[in-house]
């Protein structure tokens, strides 16, 4: 059980998934000026990569020992496809929550967070229940990070920038300073 | 396809600098930031995107007659996969250090936006040669990136180039530039530096046409 905590833990902050590992920079730059809308994109994004994780682990036991070399090709489709079914699902069984991830959903297809996700959950072989871990883990990261930026951002649109900083080039200062902020964690690792 | 066919050289060019893929469109942000620690990384990087971005973007424009509409964008992903497994592998067997030191970023080729908005905005409507040339103009232009970045970084925070000795055995090397946040800085720079001198010169040009008016 230990083990489990561990990867939840190591991988929501010690080895985040944006501000450490550099994934899942677009929601981040780009959904991340409104604490709402971060906390909206943060849930979506948990619930497709606790599912992803549960598609993978079926992908790499039952499917991809015959074919490794189709590993991406079959991650891809399998990704893609999965975000389509969940929208409907979704839209049908709950308009409310389709009302509030809304737009989110489609864009995370193509969020380098999911398929980062899947490669690293194969690369070091996680059974089922430390894939979930680990995918919640990552999920929660990604919310912690992006509310983060969501309210400094809210908190600077009252303050004075110079001109030449504002839009994505003080987002990079910002997020150099959180990422600095989230090194100071990994002597947690080397510790344990 | 109603679009107005575009020359190959000006597609070319547009790739390189006017609607350089990093700083002007801001995609492909990821690899930008993870890879540029060391310049052989940055250098494997670019040429892994070139690779995979002009063959997808020729391969596109060659079946863009051939795709339904409806199912165009899962058609595009799969060509791309295929290219960058092609382009994961050939790294994995002739250098597998670096492709190891990259780690999930060679696979993660596939989601970089670049690509798949070539394919989606340019290599779907044009011609063969002027996706080729777009996608050339495009990788050069994200490799030129790469190359600032993971110039100011090893230098910087190893006092290195290339792995070679550059300020001698009595630098201390700044550690941050080549770890995380050192990536964000960098890159808030560069773009800063661009903001500013693209600010520079529409103001030189308002004034220019505020003068002509005057005169």
């Amino acid at each position: 059980m230990g083990d489990l905590f561990w990867i939840l833990f190591s991988t929501m902050v010690v080895n985040n998934f944006t501000l450490a590992m550099f994934l899942g920079l677009c929601p981040f730059m780009g959904v991340s000026s409104r604490i709402g809308t971060a906390l909206r994109m943060g849930a979506a994004n948990i619930f497709v990569m606790m599912i992803t994780a549960v598609c993978v682990w079926l992908l790499n036991t039952f499917v991809l020992v015959h074919a490794p070399y189709l590993r991406l090709i079959a991650f891809i489709v399998v990704i893609a496809s999965l975000v389509q079914i969940v929208e409907m699902v979704i839209k049908k069984v709950s308009p409310a929550l389709f009302q509030a991830l809304g737009i989110y959903l489609p864009l995370i297809t193509t969020n380098c967070a999911i398929l980062g996700l899947a490669i690293f959950q194969t690369t070091r072989g996680y059974g089922l229940l430390e894939g979930l871990f680990f995918a919640l883990g990552g999920g929660l990261g990604l919310m912690l990070a992006l509310v983060l930026m969501a309210s400094i951002r809210e908190a600077l649109e009252v303050a004075e920038i110079p001109d030449v900083v504002k839009g994505i080039a003080l987002v990079m200062f910002i997020s150099g300073s959180l990422s600095l902020a989230f090194m100071g964690f990994a002597g947690l690792l080397s510790a344990s | 396809m109603s679009t107005r066919p575009v020359a190959p050289r000006d597609a070319f060019l547009d790739g390189v600098w006017r609607e350089n893929p990093v700083l002007v469109q801001v995609l492909g942000l990821c690899p930008t930031l993870a890879v540029t620690n060391t310049v052989a990384n940055g250098i494997a990087m670019g040429l892994a995107v070139a690779f995979v971005l002009i063959a997808s973007s020729g391969m596109v424009s060659l079946v863009k007659r051939l795709v339904p509409n409806e199912v165009r964008i899962s058609a595009y992903i799969m060509i791309i996969a295929t290219f960058v497994s092609i382009a994961d592998m050939t790294l994995q067997a002739l250098v597998p250090g670096i492709h190891k030191a990259m780690g999930p970023f060679v696979p993660l080729i596939v989601v970089n936006c670049i690509i798949l908005g070539r394919a989606e905005a340019f290599a779907s409507r044009q011609r063969v040669t002027a996706s080729v040339a777009d996608a050339a103009g495009n990788s050069i232009g994200f490799a030129l990136i790469l190359m600032v970045m993971s110039g100011l970084r090893e230098v910087i925070g190893s006092g290195t180039f290339l792995g070679f000795s550059v300020f001698g055995p009595h630098y201390e090397p700044w550690v941050i530039m080549i770890l995380p946040p050192g990536g964000f800085f960098t890159l808030g720079l560069v773009l800063l530096l661009v903001n500013a001198r693209q600010r520079r010169r529409s103001a030189a040009h308002a004034s220019a046409t505020l003068a002509r008016k005057a005169a």
